[in-house]
C-alpha cells in the first residue's frame, strides 16, 4: 500500500472541466500503434470489432445464400453440384447463426449497455477482449475449413447419424462442432460481462424500474446465453469425441441414442431464437420510443414480457422435433407452450403500437425499419403458432413453408431491427448521421426484396418442395415461384450493397450529428459522439427513466473517483447505491495470447485427443500471466 | 449535456467481498454455466437410463469406495473451506496464507483419489453409451477440480508475495466459494455414478 501513500490520490471532483477530460484520456485511452490495437479493453473498441467482423460474416453467408438462389432459380440448373450446395447451405445457416447473429446483437449490448448505464467501461472487460479474438478465431477456422473443401456438409444443426462416424468420415463435421465450442465460449462471456455491468454498474440512482428497456432486454439474452448454450457446447463435444475416441452417445447399436442429440440441439436451439430475437425487441422499443416523442406506454408489461419469454423459451425445444414419434402428451404440452410464448411477443407489439398511436411519430429510416420489423414478425409469429400444432407441423416439416417461417422470424425479429439500430445509434459511434435518402432506398428494398424472397417459399413447402435440396424437376410446377424468390433474394441482396454503400459515404462524408441528433432521452446520449475513451467525464445521478428528457440542459453527477488509475462505481443491484469504487482492468496482451493458446487446443483437438492434455499447458500459463498482478496502479489496493 | 456534482463518492472503500465485488458476480455466472452443464450431463444420463432395458450396460457398477472416499474429502473440506473463508474476511494473512496451503493440500488429495475413481469405474469410456456418460461425467466434474485446484495454487503462491495487498482477500472468498461449488456439485454425480447403477 506503500504506493497509493507515496503518490497523491486525486478526484475527479479536485479538476477544472478542461483538466479532467485530459486526466480521464490519460488513464482511459488505449495506447497508439498496432500492439495498443491488439492489447485494447475499451469496449467501444471491442464493440466496433464484433459489429464489423459481424457484419463482414453477414455479406459472407449472404452471399452464399445468392448463390443458392441462383442455383434454384429454375429445375436441373448445373450452377452448384450436391456436395458443395450441402457446404453452402451448412455455411449459410451456420454462419448466419453463429457468427452473425448471435454476436452482432452482443455487439450492440457491448457498446451501448455500459454508456445507457451511465459507466466508464463494460465489467470483465479483459473477458470481452478474450471472447472477441475466440469469436474471431473460430469464425476464420470456419471459413478457411470451407475454403480449403472441409466445410461442414451436415446442416447448422448437424443432425446424428448423417454427422455421426459412420456418415461423415473425414473432418467437416468436426469443423462445425468445434466452430460452435469457440462462440459458444466467446458468447458467454459477453453474457456474464453484460450481466454484472446491468446489475453493479449502473449509474447511481438508476433503479431496476428505471433501466432502459435496451439494457433489459441484453440482460435476459445474456440469461438465456448463460443457461442455453452449455446445451450446444456438451452435444458439440459429445459429438466429437463419438468421432474421434470411440464414444457411444449417439450410438444406437451401443446403447446411444441418435433422438439424445435431437433434445440436447434443440434445448439450446429454440431459446436461441430468442437471443437472437430478445435484443432486437429492446432496439426496436429504443427506437419507438425516441422517434414517438414520447416515454413507452407498458414499461412494465414490456419488462416482464422480456424476462417470461425468456423463461417460456426453454419450453419449447421439442416442437423442432414433433416428426420424431413423440408421447401424444408430451407434444400437446410443447404445443400449447408454442402457443403460450406468442402471448408477451404480443403483449410488446400492442405495447409499441400504443406508443406510436399516442406520440407524434417521426418517420426516419430507424423508425422504418421498425416497422418494416413489426410487418413482417408478426407473419412469422402467424406461421410460428400454425407450425406450433402437430397435425400442420408433421405435414410442412422439411418443406420451405419452415424455410419461410424461420426467415420471416430471424430475419424479421433481428435483422430490420439490426439495421434499424444501425442507422439509430450511427451517429453515437461515429459522430455521422447515415444519409436519409440511401436509407429510406435501403429499407424499401430489404422490404419489398425480403417478402418476395421468402413469401413464395410458404405455398412452395405446401406444394411440397422440401428444403435442402440442390435442384428440382421441371415437372414439379416449382421453377415460378423460385424464380420470384431469386429476384427477391438478388433484391435484398442489393438493399445490404446500398447499406454499405451508405456506411462508407457516410463515414468519409455524412453530416456531423453532435451528442444527441435524435433529441433521445438515454443517457448514451448524454456524451459526445463518439464517446470518450472514458464514456462519461462525471458518472450521472439518474432520476428518471429518460434521463435527458427529464432534464434538458444539466444532470447531476457523482463525484470523488480517481483520476490516477480506471475506477468505475459499483452501485446496488435493486436501488443503485453507490458501494465501491472499484478498479477497471487496463489494456492487456493476455487476453490475445489466451485466445491464441485455446485455439491450438480447440483445434489440435479435432486431431488428437491429446490435443486437450498438451494444449492445456499454455491455455494455463497464459491464464496465470493475465491474472498475476502487474504493479500498475489498478492493482495497487 | 452539463454535469453538476451532487453526490460525492470519495469516501468509499475500494474494494468489497461478495455482492460487492465484481469477481463474485463472474463466479455466479460460471456457477450458472457449469451448474447447467451438471443438469445436461445427468439428464443425458437419465436419458440413456430410460432407452435401454438393462443397465449398467454390459458391466458391473463401478468399485464405489474411491467415489466415496472423494466425498467424504471433500465434506471434510468443508471446514478448512470455511475457515479460510473467516479468516479472509478478518483480512488476516497469516492465517489465510496457512489456510490456502491446506487447501492446495486437500485439492491435492482430489486430484489423487479422481485417478483412483477413473481406474474403478469398470467400464471403458469406448466400451458401450453407459460407460461414455460415466466418463464424461466424471471427467466434467475433474476439470472442475483441476482448475479449482490450479487457481488455489496460484493464489497460494500470490499470497505469500508483495502482491498480497487487502483486495486480494476478496479473490481468497471468492475462491472459497468455488470450492463450495465443486464440494455440491460432486454429491448428486456421486450417487448417479456409484448407486444408479446398484438400483
Amino acid at each position: 500500500m506503500t504506493a497509493v501513500t507515496a503518490q497523491p490520490d486525486r478526484r475527479d471532483s479536485d479538476l477544472a472541466e478542461a483538466e479532467l477530460a485530459g486526466a480521464l484520456t490519460m488513464i482511459w485511452r488505449t495506447p497508439a500503434g498496432f500492439y495498443g490495437w491488439l492489447t485494447t479493453v475499451d469496449h467501444k473498441a471491442i464493440a466496433r470489432r464484433y459489429l464489423v467482423t459481424a457484419f463482414i460474416f453477414l455479406f459472407l453467408a449472404g452471399l452464399l445464400a445468392v448463390a443458392m438462389r441462383i442455383q434454384l432459380s429454375g429445375p436441373e440448373r448445373k450452377l452448384i453440384g450436391p456436395d458443395l450446395y450441402n457446404q453452402i447451405f451448412t455455411m449459410h445457416g451456420s454462419t448466419m447463426m453463429f457468427l452473425f447473429a448471435v454476436p452482432g446483437v452482443q455487439a450492440i449490448g457491448i457498446y451501448l449497455v455500459p454508456l445507457m448505464v451511465g459507466t466508464r467501461n463494460i465489467t470483465f472487460p479483459r473477458l470481452i477482449a478474450f471472447s472477441y479474438w475466440l469469436y474471431l478465431f473460430g469464425g476464420v477456422f470456419l471459413w478457411i475449413s470451407f475454403a480449403l473443401d472441409i466445410g461442414p456438409d451436415i446442416g447448422w444443426f448437424a443432425y446424428v447419424p448423417l454427422s455421426g462416424p459412420q456418415f461423415s468420415p473425414g473432418k467437416r463435421a468436426d469443423t462445425w462442432a468445434q466452430m460452435i465450442t469457440f462462440t459458444e465460449v466467446a458468447s458467454m462471456a459477453v453474457a456474464a460481462g453484460t450481466i454484472a455491468t446491468a446489475f453493479k454498474q449502473r449509474a447511481p440512482g438508476m433503479t431496476l424500474d428505471r433501466i432502459p428497456v435496451f439494457v433489459w432486454s441484453m440482460v435476459v439474452t445474456s440469461f438465456l446465453v448463460l443457461f442455453a448454450m452449455p446445451a450446444v457446447m456438451f452435444a458439440s463435444s459429445t459429438l466429437i469425441m463419438d468421432r474421434l475416441i470411440g464414444t457411444h452417445f449417439y450410438n444406437p447399436a451401443e446403447g446411444g441414442d441418435a433422438i439424445l442429440w435431437q433434445h440436447l440441439f434443440w434445448f439450446f436451439g429454440h431459446p436461441e431464437v430468442y437471443i437472437i430475437f430478445l435484443p432486437g425487441t429492446g432496439i426496436v422499443s429504443a427506437i419507438v420510443v425516441a422517434f414517438a416523442r414520447r416515454p413507452l406506454i407498458g414499461y412494465l408489461p414490456v419488462v416482464v414480457s422480456l424476462i417470461a419469454t425468456g423463461f417460456l423459451s426453454f419450453g419449447l425445444w421439442v416442437h423442432h422435433m414433433f416428426v420424431t414419434g413423440l408421447p401424444q402428451l408430451g407434444a400437446a404440452l410443447f404445443t400449447a407452450n408454442s402457443m403460450l410464448i406468442a402471448v408477451p411477443s404480443g403483449v410488446q407489439i400492442f405495447c409499441w403500437l400504443a406508443t406510436l398511436w399516442e406520440g407524434k411519430p417521426v418517420f426516419r429510416t430507424p423508425l422504418l425499419f421498425v416497422l418494416g420489423f413489426i410487418v413482417i414478425f408478426v407473419i412469422g409469429g402467424l406461421t410460428g403458432v400454425m407450425v406450433a400444432s402437430v397435425p400442420l407441423d408433421t405435414q410442412v416439416h422439411d418443406t420451405y413453408f419452415v424455410v419461410a417461417h424461420l426467415h420471416y422470424v430471424l430475419i424479421g425479429g433481428a435483422v430490420f431491427p439490426l439495421l434499424g439500430g444501425i442507422y439509430y445509434w450511427f451517429p453515437k459511434l461515429t459522430g455521422r448521421r447515415m444519409s436519409e435518402r440511401m436509407g429510406i432506398w435501403n429499407f424499401w428494398l430489404a422490404f419489398v426484396g425480403f417478402n418476395l424472397a421468402f413469401f413464395p417459399m410458404h405455398i412452395l413447402g405446401f406444394m411440397g418442395m422440401p428444403r435442402r435440396v440442390y435442384t428440382y424437376q421441371p415437372e414439379m410446377g416449382w421453377e415460378n415461384l423460385n424464380l420470384a424468390a431469386t429476384a427477391g433474394a438478388l433484391l435484398l441482396f442489393i438493399s445490404f450493397l446500398v447499406f454499405l454503400i451508405n456506411v462508407l459515404w457516410t463515414l468519409r462524408a455524412g453530416e456531423m450529428a453532435g451528442d444527441n441528433p435524435w433529441d433521445a432521452g438515454t443517457l448514451e446520449w448524454a456524451t459526445s459522439s463518439p464517446p470518450p475513451p472514458y464514456n462519461f467525464s462525471y458518472i450521472p445521478v439518474v432520476m428518471h427513466r429518460e434521463p435527458l428528457w427529464a432534464s434538458r440542459n444539466e444532470l447531476p453527477a457523482v463525484g470523488g473517483l480517481s483520476v490516477r488509475r480506471r475506477e468505475v462505481l459499483i452501485t446496488d443491484v435493486a436501488e443503485a447505491q453507490p458501494q465501491v469504487r472499484e478498479a477497471s482492468p487496463g489494456p492487456s496482451i493476455w487476453p490475445l495470447l489466451s485466445a491464441i493458446a485455446v485455439t491450438i487446443l480447440f483445434i489440435w483437438s479435432i486431431f488428437s485427443p491429446w490435443g486437450v492434455v498438451w494444449g492445456a499447458i499454455p491455455v494455463a500459463a497464459a491464464l496465470i500471466g493475465w491474472f498475476w498482478p502487474k504493479d500498475t496502479p489498478e492493482d495497487e489496493e | 449535456m452539463r454535469l453538476r456534482i451532487a453526490q460525492d463518492v470519495s469516501a468509499l472503500p475500494t474494494w468489497g467481498f461478495s455482492t460487492r465485488s465484481t469477481p463474485w458476480w463472474g463466479t455466479i455466472a460460471f456457477f450458472a454455466i457449469e451448474g447447467t452443464a451438471f443438469a445436461l450431463a445427468i439428464g443425458t444420463y437419465v436419458y440413456l437410463y430410460t432407452v435401454n432395458a438393462e443397465w449398467p450396460l454390459d458391466a458391473p457398477p463401478p468399485n464405489h469406495w474411491p467415489g466415496t472416499l472423494m466425498t467424504l474429502v471433500l465434506l471434510a473440506s468443508i471446514w478448512p473451506n470455511h475457515w479460510i473463508n473467516r479468516v479472509a474476511h478478518a483480512q488476516a494473512l497469516r492465517k489465510v496464507q496457512i489456510g490456502l496451503v491446506i487447501m492446495s493440500a486437500v485439492g491435492l488429495l482430489t486430484l489423487a483419489i479422481r485417478a483412483f475413481e477413473f481406474a474403478h469405474l469398470n467400464v471403458g469410456w469406448d466400451q458401450n453409451a453407459y460407460g461414455s456418460i460415466l466418463w464424461v461425467i466424471l471427467g466434467l466434474h475433474a476439470t472442475h477440480l483441476i482448475t479449482d485446484v490450479g487457481d488455489t495454487l496460484v493464489l497460494t503462491a500470490l499470497m505469500f508475495t508483495r502482491h498480497a495487498r487487502p483486495r486480494r482477500f476478496s479473490d481468497v472468498t471468492d475462491n472459497a466459494f468455488y470450492w463450495y461449488f465443486v464440494v455440491l456439485s460432486w454429491l448428486p454425480l456421486y450417487f448417479l455414478i456409484n448407486w444408479v447403477p446398484r438400483l
